[in-house]
Order: structure tokens, then C-alpha cells, then sequence
């Protein structure tokens, strides 16, 4: 029984780092008022690109490398459409995602089915990593698991007790009131799009090169969709993020592990979507509520400046 | 192309701030011509004039926002270039514009930190703390640096402004129409702090229309009118009546040729109604009143003096708290602009092109827009086309609007010749009751004269109206009875015709009739 | 040099046609790129695509085949976007139809001539569309819950919904272990034309209703308030237009069309309820472009319905002819959505360029 534990525990922080990952870049993103429903195609085409580069070069970190750059380039599309075309946010980012995944299943036929040589690399801390229980679930994960650890915990810091958090955060709130004061509206927009493309880039080489060390078309299953619903589930907070994250992942993971108990996996499949719903509607039955909610105030629209 | 020093030569305190020469033109409006101002150190000058008058243009090119055609500033006597914000807030030019521009959600704390160059990168909040406390006992700025501004008042908010530009080192103050979303207390707090400002060697620049706070804050005021300079003068040797002569201008135009014809029952009775604004205040409090057929009943008053919210509630877009508005004696279903429609109201709104037209749909399609449901414009599930476009066609000819077909989209219309249209449609509709705010504000003479000639021959023919304006000489020209609105009551109503302008602008400052007869004497 | 953007006073037809056609050639030749860059042939693979799609009968068959469902749902979503109702969850209203449609069909089936069936199964799709579609409409209304989140994760749930089905209570006795149900009775299956899977039936549908949502957007009274509320909430509200009452309308409409796909797929293609991804197949989204292609207009999705059908027919014929992933075609989807929507900015604006020094410096 404690085997199980154990295996249920580690394996949902494994099934919660990329949706970490991705959730953050969301938020990033969500946060300067731009909605990305591109995660799933930016995801898909981290995970091909990260899969190739480390297949060729054979080294795990040049494969994340790469995917952190393809993802923050593909969403730059997105960011160039939306914010200086000003386009429909949404049509956009589902543009994006078919997009994403069209060039994913393109660039990564040849490669599929082939396993990887050389996946992420654990870290292993000798007497610490040994440590029964505590050791294996916390401490016995490859490198991604602490890079999303950590890059949330920053998310988390900046959002709040930075300059650059503020800026982040007013231009997403009312970007009028930051051009008043001086902020390149635009150019702030554009670096919240880039980073969540680069965090979803992320989240997918951890798939390709880490989780499952080949690649799939596919192999994404929907991920980048969760994600956008655990952006508004974490409300807006990298710290719900960490909770939703791994919270979702543990769905993922008992999903199949319920059925001889008679619990339907499409069942609890479900869940992370009805409880987005419900977080929804909550918060959406008073104005009180929605203020609570944090959404940002201006997301999804375009922001026009005055004159100049 | 002037010569400009580096800003950082200014950067030590503004003495003495000057515009030479601004002029200013939006397309073919001149929204500023000519104009010098001059502020020295201590002093608080007030901008006055009518809306449109160029009062916040001129302060929108001293804020960096826009930049003049011709023109120049100096700073302590040099030339400087303001480009941005940016550059005027490091001249020491502070701006606080009407609507506050404040991140609601966010503390007060961090809507300072926001743009604060010198702020560091790690824990803004902690360095700002400190200032923030030592400006608010300076100068009396009460404010709680760790509240989110949704939480604050209006007046804690434009606190929280004025510690903004003071925490940017402001020397000059710009502050736009301050009064208008503060209750009496509150404005009397800003004044206090204001003077302890200037006390303290900063100057302000006092954009208002509200002759009162003009007599007792400043100590030198600037009349701006249709973009030009039209007086200045030291506030010892002005008087309120003064004031409003050089803002409204003398002469009054002769009022229009209307039919004699005595005003017949009432069609909008409103007894003792009570409104509630956006921000949950009051805004109309206990307000009666009567418009007639054959009657034109003019609403005078500053704006944001509760008629906007009266207009809402007679039309059906707001709730009335408490009171009767009944129309032909049938009581209002409030908040249902159907309802109103189908007793015979129409409405010339007063953002026209937010409310009163659909910018990408047609002409035609325009042209019944809130009568789509009426025969013949559509029957059952179908919208009778043919009909529409002949309706259109008669609208574009019997009110003169100059588009290239009905076939174009409106928002490619002059505002000038949407307004034709709104008023045509609305005209049109055969109104026991027109109800039209501001109908002439911000067009050209020539569509001025029209839509005024167009309300009376409504009146003339039998149709009641009720004229919400702040340009009192088309109140004059076209009203039959005039009654001034002042903090959503009515001070007094007046008979254009034995009545001189001077005392109605002392009305629309919020002197009762008796006040101002004791005033003339 | 200097390029000004400058806001456009008035569009012509013909510079909208040309924008349009404009936009697709460079999203064509943006995916030539990618081709290139991937050491396929761009002109020979786009080629082929077309050759595939139309270059021959049965290509063009199947063609066919596949915009009857485009066009049905795309001819709905072109009417919510009209209103600004940004629904993206046809594929799951479809998902919804399809299983209403499919209980309809298995209980009441068997003992009902094909005439009554049919019908009743249509109407009972429509009606499961349309109440999973009036959800995230009453959600908006009500309680201020944006549409675009609301349509997405009911698609996930209702996906989940039919898997849960399929493997489990409705699991067919007949089918052997597979996640199918038993195959619906023959009298609701619909025929083909001979020697193609075109249900004349469901042809005639497609473009009828096409044409009649094109009518409801263009002609009608509840269309012209649709409009006025897509461009312009205030004057909707000033117009005295019942917000609440037409969003869900719309949402009846937009929901009900793509419902009455599932059912249309169900009996004319699959015979049975199966995987939510095979019953779907994804038309609902893509739709989305279909809607958008038909620059809004439920009309005009006739044309854009059997592009799209041809680029999803021709991206099967290259998997197999030239060994491409079935991923090419989504890279044909998404490139030319990003330039379709890149183009509506240039009908909104047009760029001046000047040479020579800015004047006003």
C-alpha cells in the first residue's frame, strides 16, 4: 500500500511539471491582457523541437534550449498579430494552435517512434535522494521538476515585489494609466507573450525529452487546453498555479489507477473542467466575487494608444 | 525648430513655467490658437472656460500627450521639448486628469511604484513606504499605502494622485476639472492641501468651469474660449458675474422665430425623483418637473450635475430609486428603453456615436435603429428593406445629411451629419416627447443652426421636448422655459426672455434665485 | 522612407475580394515555406493537395462529403460571431447531438418507419446542441462567465461524456469488446448517392440552412439585432434589444446547427456512437475558419465549407501518396486562419508609404 503511495505521489509531481510550466507562461501572458489559446500547438511544437535537437546533439539541455526559443518565437506570431495588428485574440491563438500542431506532426515524422538515448538527467543529491519515502517522492525527479519549481517560486516573487511585476500587472489592469506614466505598453505585452511561449515550449521538451523520451504526434493529449482552464483556476496567481498544477496532475495519474474500483476514468477525466466551471461560476455569482477573481481587467482586447 | 537644453539642466526646481505662442488644430478644428501662459512658483492659476473651450488640450501639450504646431515652453526661461509624459514629469510637470488614471485593484503602494524611475527593482514598495508617509504629513495627504484603490473614495483617490505627481518631484501641478467627483467636503480638503502646496513653493494649474472655486482658490484666472485667449486677470479684480460674462461670452444671439402657441397638457410629469449614479450617489434628488406639449423645457447646468442620469431614467436605460415619472399619465417601466419607446419618447443621446448609432451597419440599416420593430420597418420575423430604404432616403434629404449614399457605413459619416441622422430618425418617429442631450455640442455652425430649427418646428407642431445643453445661448435661443440643474436639483427655473445669462450662470454655480437677485443689486 | 498606417474611411467589394484572395495566396505561399523548408516540394505538394481534392470524381466526392458538416456548423458559428458570441464549442454540441440522436435512434428506432425516425432525430440532436450551447450563453448573461472558456471546457467534459459512454453503459452487445455502441436500425440510416457517401438528404439540408441563417443574419429582425449587439452593446441597450433573450437565442441556433451535424455524421457516415475524436473529427473547429473565410456570412460558408473539406481530402491524399503526416494539413489550417486574420486588419487600414523625409518633423 505505501509502495502505491509513494508511486501515486511521485508520479503526479512528474504529471504536474509541465502543466506547471505552461500554466505560468499563461498566467505571464494572461496577466499583460493577451489571451494565448495557442498553449497546445506551442506545447506540441516545444516537444518536436526539443525531441529533435537533443536526439541530433544528444544533449537534453540543448534540446530545451531550442524549445524555449521556438516556442517564445511561434507565440511572437501570435503576439505580432494580436498586438500590432490588434486582431481577435482568440481566432488567433486557435490559429496558433493548429499551427502548432500541424508544424509539430510535420517536422517530427521521421522521428517517431525512435526512443531517445539521452533523456534529462535526474538530480541526485547522495544521503538526501536516499532518504525513504520523502527521498523518492521529492527528491528523486530529472531536472524539469526543479526548473518548474523554481521558475514558479520566481513567478511568484516578480508578480509581487518587482518593478517589473508591477508594470506587468498595471498593463494588463489598465494600460492607460501605465502609458501615462511612461510605459512602453506594447513592448511589455510583447515580452509577457514571448515568456509564455517559452515557459509552453518548456513544458513540451519536458514531454519529448524527459516524460516519455520519444516522440508522438499528439503526445501533447490536450495539456495546452488544460492549461488555459488552470489559469483561471490558480486565478490568476502562480501559487494557485503550483496547486492546480499538481492537483491536476494527480487526476491524470489516478485516473486509470480508480477504474477497478469501479470509478470511471472519463469520469474524473472530466474534473479539471468541471472544477474550472465551478471556480467560475462561484466567483461569477456576485460582484464581490468577480472582483476577487482577479481576472485582468482588460484581457482580450486590443489596446489602442492616444495619440503619438 | 527651436533649440532645446537637455532636460537636465531644468532639473532643478520650476520656478517659472511659460507657453509661448500654442497653437494646436485636430483635423480642421482649431482647438487652440495662439495662447501664452505664464506660472510663476506659489501661484494657482485657473483655466476657465465652456467644455470644448481648449482648456485640456493646452494641458494635455504641457503634460507631453500631444505636441503643439506651433509654439513653444520654457522652463526657469529655457526652451525645453516635451515629447512624452515622461519628459514633462522630469521638468517637474505633474498632471491629474478627471478620470484617474489608477490601477483599481491594485494598492496604493504600487500604483506609485508604477513608473517610479527611481524606485528599485526588488522590493518597490518597501523604498516608496517611507516617501509616501513623509509627503502625506507634509502636506495633509492622508492616505493607507497598502489599500487597493477600489477600496478608496474618489477623494482618497485624487489624494493618491497628488502623491503620485508630488513623489515624482512635481513642481507644477496640473489638475483637470478636480471638483467634479468630489462631494463638497472632499473638495474643501483639496483646497486646503492645494494651498499648503503652493505655501510650499508648487504652483497648480486649475482646469475648471466652476466659477466658485475659481473666486476662492485661485489667485489668478485665464478664460479660454473656442480655443482662444479671451481674458486674464488677477482674481482681485474680477466678480463671479464677471467670470461668467468672459466665459460665456456677451452677446447673446436672438432667439429663433417660433410659433405662438400656448403650451398644452403635460406629457412628462416627474414627481420627486431620486437617481443613484454609476458609483452609488446620489445624482438627481427629489426632482419634479413638467414638459407640455408645445413646449420646449430646457435644462441648464454644468455637466455631471445629475442630468445625464435624469436623461437615463425618462429614457429607460437607468432605475430610479424612488418617485413617479409618468408619461401621458401612464407610469414608466423603468429600465426598459422598449417601454419608453412605445409611450411615444425618442432620444437624441448625448454620446452619439456610443449610444446613438451602430458605426458598421449601414445607413439604411441606421435609419430605424430602436424603431426596427415598429411597422412598416418589419414585419413578424422579417425586416422590410424597401421600406427602410425609402425612409432612409427621405431622412437624408428632408434633414440635409450629406453622406454619399444610404449604402455607406456611418462611421465614415462627419459627426456633424450623424447627428442630422440621429435627429432625423428620432424626429421622424412623429415624438409626443423628444428628449435630446447636448444635440449641437461639437458641431459646426451650420448643423448648429439646423438641429436648433429642427427642435422647434417639433415643438411648433405640437411635439413636447426636453433640451438638456450647457451652451446657454442655445438654451436662450431655443427654450421656453429654462431650468438650471446644480448637484441634481433644480436651483430655479427662468423665462429666457426676462432673464439675463450672468444670472443663470450663477445658478449653474449653485446660487439659489434669491442669492443671485441680492447679488445684482 | 517612412510607412504610415492609416485608418480606412470606406471599403469597396472589390478591395474586400482582393484582401481575401490576397490573404490566402500568402498564407499559401507562407506554407510553401514551411514545405520548403521541411524538403518537400512546395508546388507539387500544394498540387497534390488540390489533385487530391479536386482532380478527380471521387476526390471531389468526398469532398463533398466532408463540407456538409462544415458548412452546417460553420453556417451556426458565422451567426454567433455576427453577435460577437465567440462560441468555440461546436465540437462538443455536435458530440451532444450525436448522443441524443444516438438514444433516439436505438430505443425508439426500431419500432418507427424511416420518415418519422429521421426527422425525430434531427429535431433531437438540434435540441441536445442547442441546450449544451444555451449553458455558456445563460453562463455569460446571468453570471458575466466569458463564452470562450465556458465552450472549451464543455467540449472537454462532453468528450469525456461519450468516451464514458461508449466504453461503458451503452457499450454495444454486438460489437465485440470496441468502445462502440450497436448500430442504429436501418430505417435511420440515411442513403447515398451511388458509388460516393453524399446523403442527398443531408446536401440539401447544408445548403438550405446555409442559405436561411443567411437570410435570419441579413433580412430578419431577430438577425438585424444580432448585429446591432455584435457592433455596438450601447446601442443595443438603447435600442431597447433584450440582450438575454437573443444571446440565448443565438446560442439555441448556433448550438442546435452543429448538434444536428452529429446526428447528420452519425446516420449517413458512422452507423453508431464511438469515439468522441472519430465522431467530431474536428470539423468544429475547423468551422471556426470556415465561419471566418465566409467573412461571417452563413451564406458564403457553402464556399468556404467545401475549400476546407478539399484541403482535409487533399491532406489525406498526400499521407498517402507523398508520405506526409496527417499534421500537414492543420499547417495549411493555421496558416491561413493567421493571414485571413492578418488581412482583416488591412481592410480596416491601409498603409501609405512616402519617401523622402517625414514632413512634420
Amino acid at each position: 500500500m505505501l509502495d502505491i503511495i509513494v508511486s501515486v505521489l511521485t508520479r503526479t509531481i512528474v504529471a504536474g511539471t509541465p502543466l506547471l510550466l505552461a500554466t505560468v507562461g499563461e498566467i505571464i501572458t494572461e496577466r499583460s491582457g493577451i489571451l494565448n489559446l495557442g498553449m497546445e500547438g506551442l506545447m506540441a511544437t516545444g516537444a518536436v523541437t526539443g525531441f529533435i535537437v537533443t536526439f541530433i546533439t544528444g544533449s537534453p539541455w540543448l534540446g530545451m534550449l531550442a524549445a524555449i526559443l521556438v516556442g517564445a518565437l511561434l507565440s511572437m506570431l501570435h503576439g505580432f498579430v494580436c498586438i500590432g495588428l490588434r486582431a481577435n485574440q482568440v481566432v488567433s491563438g486557435l490559429a496558433l494552435t493548429m499551427l502548432g500542431l500541424g508544424l509539430s506532426g510535420l517536422w517530427g515524422k521521421p522521428y517517431i517512434g525512435r526512443p531517445l538515448e539521452n533523456r534529462m538527467g535526474h538530480l541526485y543529491i547522495p544521503g538526501l535522494s536516499d532518504i525513504p519515502i520523502l527521498g523518492d517522492v521529492f527528491l528523486n525527479h530529472d531536472w524539469y521538476v526543479y526548473l518548474a519549481v523554481l521558475i514558479g517560486l520566481l513567478a511568484m516573487f516578480a508578480l509581487k515585489h518587482t518593478k517589473a511585476g508591477i508594470i506587468l500587472r498595471s498593463v494588463g489592469e489598465n494600460p492607460k494609466a501605465a502609458e501615462s506614466q511612461g510605459i512602453p505598453v506594447n513592448r511589455v505585452k510583447y515580452i509577457a507573450v514571448a515568456i509564455g511561449g517559452a515557459l509552453a515550449g518548456m513544458a513540451g521538451s519536458f514531454l519529448s525529452t524527459a516524460y516519455s523520451g520519444s516522440w508522438n504526434e499528439g503526445m501533447t493529449a490536450g495539456r495546452g487546453w488544460i492549461v488555459i482552464a488552470l489559469t483561471i483556476f490558480a486565478l490568476w496567481q502562480p501559487s494557485g498555479a503550483f496547486l492546480g498544477a499538481y492537483l491536476f496532475g494527480g487526476i491524470f495519474v489516478l485516473q486509470y489507477m480508480l477504474q477497478p474500483l469501479g470509478i470511471s476514468p472519463n469520469i474524473l477525466a472530466m474534473l479539471p473542467y468541471v472544477a474550472t466551471l465551478l471556480v467560475l461560476l462561484i466567483y461569477g455569482l456576485s460582484a464581490s466575487g468577480q472582483r476577487r477573481m482577479n481576472a485582468p481587467a482588460t484581457l482580450g482586447e486590443p489596446y489602442v494608444r492616444g495619440e503619438r | 525648430m527651436m533649440k532645446s537644453v537637455p532636460l537636465e539642466k531644468t532639473l532643478r526646481r520650476t520656478q517659472h513655467l511659460e507657453m509661448r505662442g500654442i497653437s494646436k488644430s485636430f483635423l480642421d478644428v482649431k482647438a487652440n490658437q495662439d495662447i501664452n501662459l505664464s506660472i510663476k512658483s506659489g501661484e494657482i492659476l485657473g483655466l476657465l472656460g465652456e467644455n470644448g473651450a481648449g482648456k485640456t488640450t493646452l494641458m494635455n501639450i504641457l503634460y507631453g500627450l500631444y505636441h503643439p504646431d506651433e509654439g513653444e515652453i520654457l522652463i526657469n526661461g529655457s526652451p525645453v521639448q516635451l515629447r512624452s509624459p515622461k519628459d514633462s514629469m522630469r521638468a517637474g510637470i505633474g498632471m491629474i486628469h478627471q478620470h484617474f488614471m489608477l490601477v483599481q485593484k491594485h494598492s496604493v503602494l504600487e500604483n506609485i511604484a508604477l513608473g517610479y524611475d527611481d524606485a528599485p527593482f526588488f522590493f518597490p514598495h518597501r523604498h516608496l513606504r517611507s516617501k509616501i508617509l513623509e509627503l502625506s504629513a507634509q502636506y495633509g495627504l492622508e492616505v493607507d499605502p497598502d489599500k487597493p484603490i477600489w477600496e478608496l473614495s474618489a477623494g482618497e483617490q485624487q489624494r493618491v494622485e497628488i502623491v503620485k505627481a508630488l513623489s515624482r518631484n512635481a513642481d507644477v501641478l496640473i489638475m483637470d476639472e478636480p471638483t467634479s467627483v468630489l462631494t463638497p467636503q472632499e473638495a474643501e480638503e483639496l483646497f486646503g492641501i492645494l494651498k499648503t502646496m503652493c505655501a510650499d513653493g508648487h504652483s497648480v494649474i486649475l482646469i475648471s468651469h466652476k466659477l466658485d472655486e475659481i473666486m476662492e482658490l485661485c489667485n489668478r484666472v485665464m478664460v479660454l474660449r473656442k480655443g482662444q485667449l479671451t481674458g486674464e486677470a488677477a482674481i482681485e479684480d474680477v466678480d463671479k458675474g464677471k467670470l461668467a460674462e468672459m466665459m460665456i461670452g456677451r452677446q447673446i444671439a436672438n432667439a429663433y422665430p417660433k410659433a405662438h402657441c400656448q403650451p398644452g397638457e403635460a406629457i412628462l410629469e416627474i414627481q420627486d425623483l431620486d437617481v443613484d449614479s454609476d458609483r452609488g450617489l446620489p445624482a438627481v434628488r427629489h426632482l419634479s418637473l413638467k414638459v407640455r406639449k408645445n413646449e420646449i423645457l430646457g435644462i441648464a447646468g454644468v455637466s455631471g450635475n445629475g442630468q445625464q442620469e435624469l436623461v437615463e431614467t425618462i429614457t429607460g436605460l437607468r432605475k430610479g430609486l424612488s418617485g413617479k415619472v409618468l408619461m401621458k399619465g401612464k407610469p414608466l417601466n423603468h429600465a426598459d428603453a422598449r417601454r419608453a419607446h412605445a409611450l411615444g419618447i425618442t432620444h437624441v443621446p448625448e454620446e452619439r456615436i456610443k449610444y446613438g448609432i451602430v458605426p458598421n451597419l449601414l445607413l439604411y440599416e441606421n435609419s430605424v435603429l430602436k424603431r426596427h420593430r415598429d411597422t412598416p420597418f418589419s414585419s413578424w420575423i422579417k425586416m422590410n428593406y424597401g421600406v427602410i430604404k425609402d425612409h432612409a432616403g427621405h431622412l437624408v434629404d428632408g434633414f440635409q445629411v450629406d453622406a454619399p449614399s444610404i449604402n455607406v457605413k456611418v462611421k465614415n459619416l462627419s459627426g456633424g451629419n450623424i447627428q442630422k441622422l440621429i435627429l432625423g430618425r428620432e424626429i421622424s418617429a412623429g415624438p409626443d416627447l423628444l428628449i435630446a442631450a447636448h444635440p449641437t455640442y461639437g458641431l459646426d455652425v451650420g448643423a448648429t443652426e439646423y438641429v436648433r430649427k429642427q427642435i422647434i418646428e417639433l415643438r411648433d407642431q405640437g411635439g413636447a421636448v426636453l433640451l438638456v445643453s450647457e451652451d446657454l445661448d442655445e438654451l436662450f435661443m431655443v427654450c421656453d422655459r429654462i431650468a438650471v440643474m446644480f448637484e441634481g436639483r433644480f436651483m430655479g427655473e427662468v423665462i429666457p426672455q426676462d432673464c439675463s445669462i450672468e444670472e443663470i450662470g450663477l445658478m449653474m454655480a449653485g446660487s439659489t434665485p434669491t442669492e443671485v437677485l441680492t447679488h445684482a443689486d | 522612407m517612412q510607412i504610415d498606417l492609416l485608418p480606412r474611411e470606406r471599403s469597396t467589394g472589390l478591395q474586400n475580394l482582393t484582401i481575401l484572395i490576397g490573404s490566402l495566396l500568402a498564407g499559401l505561399l507562407a506554407v510553401s515555406v514551411v514545405f520548403a523548408l521541411n524538403g518537400v516540394n512546395p508546388a507539387l505538394a500544394i498540387f497534390s493537395i488540390f489533385r487530391g481534392s479536386f482532380g478527380s470524381w471521387y476526390g471531389i466526392k468526398e469532398t463533398i462529403t466532408k463540407a456538409i458538416p462544415l458548412i452546417l456548423i460553420g453556417s451556426g458559428l458565422a451567426l454567433a460571431y455576427k453577435a460577437k458570441f465567440w462560441n468555440i464549442g461546436a465540437e462538443s454540441q455536435l458530440l451532444v447531438g450525436a448522443i441524443f440522436a444516438t438514444w433516439v435512434g436505438l430505443h425508439w428506432g426500431p419500432h418507427l418507419p424511416a420518415p418519422v425516425i429521421v426527422p425525430l432525430m434531427f429535431l433531437a440532436a438540434f435540441l441536445g446542441g442547442a441546450l449544451w450551447g444555451v449553458i455558456p450563453a445563460y453562463l455569460k448573461v446571468r453570471f458575466g462567465i466569458n463564452e470562450i472558456i465556458s465552450t472549451l471546457m464543455l467540449n472537454y467534459i462532453a468528450a469525456e461524456f461519450v468516451k464514458f459512454l461508449v466504453v461503458g453503459p451503452w457499450k454495444g452487445a454486438s460489437k465485440g469488446g470496441y468502445p462502440y455502441t450497436d448500430d442504429l436500425p436501418a430505417q435511420a440510416i440515411l442513403s447515398h448517392f451511388s458509388y460516393s457517401r453524399i446523403s442527398p438528404v443531408l446536401l440539401v439540408l447544408a445548403i438550405i440552412a446555409a442559405l436561411v441563417l443567411g437570410w435570419i443574419v441579413y433580412r430578419s429582425r431577430f438577425g438585424y439585432e444580432i448585429r446591432v449587439i455584435g457592433e455596438n452593446t450601447h446601442a443595443a441597450r438603447y435600442s431597447g434589444i433584450n440582450f438575454f433573450r437573443t444571446s440565448l437565442l443565438i446560442m439555441v441556433v448556433s448550438g442546435g446547427m452543429a448538434g444536428l451535424t452529429g446526428a447528420g455524421e452519425l446516420m449517413s457516415i458512422h452507423h453508431y456512437l464511438s469515439y468522441p475524436e472519430t465522431i467530431s473529427a474536428g470539423y468544429g473547429f475547423t468551422a471556426i475558419i470556415v465561419a471566418w473565410l465566409a467573412r461571417l456570412n452563413p451564406a458564403f460558408t457553402i464556399v468556404s465549407g467545401l475549400f476546407f473539406a478539399g484541403i482535409i481530402v487533399g491532406g489525406d491524399a498526400i499521407q498517402i501518396s507523398m508520405g506526409m503526416p496527417a499534421a500537414t494539413v492543420s499547417v495549411f489550417n493555421g496558416m491561413i486562419l493567421v493571414f485571413l486574420i492578418m488581412g482583416d486588419f488591412f481592410i480596416s487600414h491601409k498603409l501609405r508609404i512616402r519617401t523622402g523625409r517625414a514632413s512634420h518633423a
